[in-house]
């Protein structure tokens, strides 16, 4: 099995350790991953603020360098990256004035997408490719007893929905259950939103979100909140004095990156899954697993 | 805008308002901007602090019983507030899209620590002292490295934009 890998300018900064994770944690399942060359940011949701257009040519560079780079389908860990790349393939398939202009502007750089180059989600991927109950068989240390809150966060199955419930997912709910873990189905905050940039230009109401994703996941009895998007990750993890602070509480969750724990229960060393990297600090969440 | 006259067909149910994380923190609510619009109140519209608290959750647009994009309406009331400019003066979020839109020109990727140093000088000078324990973490995490790396291709997407920059003045 091999795909082409997108990951994201978050994986070259705060995300990194999710980058690291996916590699080691996908060179377990034996599935091979070749980076996107010379790839660039999708754009984020910033990008179609400003111009419509660019954000789908900008966008579909990489689709273009990924329908020239090979046959394999792309696969995408973080989920604005997703949804950005997901979006400009629809709106290419809905409107030929969007395909026309986006491959007049490609034509300017010398380049051309079709608009079929598949994105995919890397938990699509995991669930729907690999199988569950595959990655299952290749446990060798099962989450046994470790209470698991699944957030998925927005961009991860809306607006597409291509691959779960944009309401209600359950794919990572299931693919935790096959390793082992006590995941909390009914996690209230499972596809709520952590309030993204917001955390920069209007922090009360995104403290106010991560407020509400905490006492939802501390409710629950969750030892670690596992995490599908960088963006969710830094505001869910880094943000928890900010949320103490504003709100009288005493958080302290292990956060992770659903890679990082998958990776564990793969037999990969905490090392290799870069959870050092987390600033809530996991050992007790590594500790916790039966050997 | 792809399915954009959509919006004709809106019924004022108020599911997007309802259905808004952030509807609380806003002027008007997207019902409510929906209703303005229409009613050709585009510069209250455009002016209200709204359209620039919306985080892009989508949760409106799986739920519009019209099918309306509502996340899409708001990015273009975006668009419009900065073509025109009537982004409230020194608000944030117009700060940030435009320096992130930037940071994506200059290196070919987002920049994170860039582009958050860039906001702080202008915008929030608190930041590095609300957040001096986690940023010095994530900093010795390795998680905010200091020099960007620009992709090769970094000159074609200015080229990008100034290819769709001529065809929209021929269009004119």
């Amino acid at each position: 099995m091999r795909y082409l890998y997108y990951p994201g300018c978050s994986a070259e900064a705060t995300g990194k350790a999710y980058d690291i994770s996916t590699r080691a944690m996908m060179g377990k399942l034996g599935v091979e991953l070749a980076e996107l060359d010379d790839w660039n940011c999708c754009g984020a949701t910033s990008y179609f603020s400003v111009r419509e257009l660019d954000s789908f040519a900008v966008a579909a560079r990489n689709l273009a360098i990924a329908q020239k780079q090979g046959d394999e389908d792309l696969c995408v860990i973080c989920n604005a990256c997703y949804t950005t790349l997901a979006k400009t393939n629809r709106y290419m398939a809905e409107s030929t004035e969007v395909h026309e202009a986006v491959n007049g502007a490609l034509g300017a750089v010398d380049r051309a997408y079709d608009g079929t180059k598949a994105v995919r989600h890397i938990m699509d991927i995991l669930v729907n490719d690999v199988g569950v109950d595959a990655i299952g068989e290749k446990v060798t240390r099962r989450l046994t007893g470790i209470k698991v809150a699944p957030y998925y966060g927005c961009q991860y199955s809306r607006p597409m929905g291509d691959f779960d419930d944009p309401e209600f997912p359950t794919t990572m709910d299931r693919l935790f259950e096959a390793l082992g873990a006590e995941v909390i189905t009914d996690f209230s905050g499972k596809a709520k939103c952590c309030g993204g940039m917001m955390m920069l230009t209007k922090e009360e109401g995104a403290l106010r979100l991560c407020h509400e994703l905490l006492k939802g996941a501390q409710d629950g009895g969750a030892d670690v909140i596992v995490c599908a998007c960088p963006l969710c990750e830094m505001n869910v993890e880094g943000y928890q004095p900010r949320v103490n602070k504003a709100f009288g509480t005493n958080f302290d969750i292990p956060v992770m990156y659903f890679t990082q724990l998958v990776g564990l229960a793969l037999g990969a060393d905490p090392k290799q899954l870069a959870i050092d990297k987390q600033i809530v600090s996991c050992d007790r969440v590594v500790a916790a697993i039966p050997a | 805008m792809p399915g954009g006259e959509k919006i004709r067909i809106c019924q004022q149910c108020g599911t997007c308002t309802g259905s808004c994380p952030t509807s609380y923190l806003m002027d008007w609510g997207p019902r409510e901007i929906i209703a303005a619009f229409r009613a050709g109140m585009i510069d209250r519209v455009v002016k209200s602090n709204t359209i620039w608290l919306c985080t892009s959750c989508y949760s409106c647009t799986v739920r519009c019983p019209a099918g309306i994009k509502i996340t899409d309406l708001m990015y273009e009331l975006k668009r419009l507030a900065i073509k025109y400019d009537l982004v409230p003066k020194g608000g944030k979020g117009p700060a940030m899209t435009k320096y992130f839109v930037d940071s994506v020109h200059k290196h070919g990727r987002n920049h994170e620590v860039e582009l958050m140093a860039k906001f702080m000088l202008t915008r929030d000078w608190g930041l590095p002292f609300k957040f001096a324990g986690t940023g010095l973490k994530l900093f010795t995490a390795g998680r905010l490295p200091l020099f960007a790396k620009n992709i090769k291709g970094k000159d074609e997407l200015d080229k990008i934009s100034a290819y769709l920059d001529a065809q929209e003045a021929k269009a004119l």
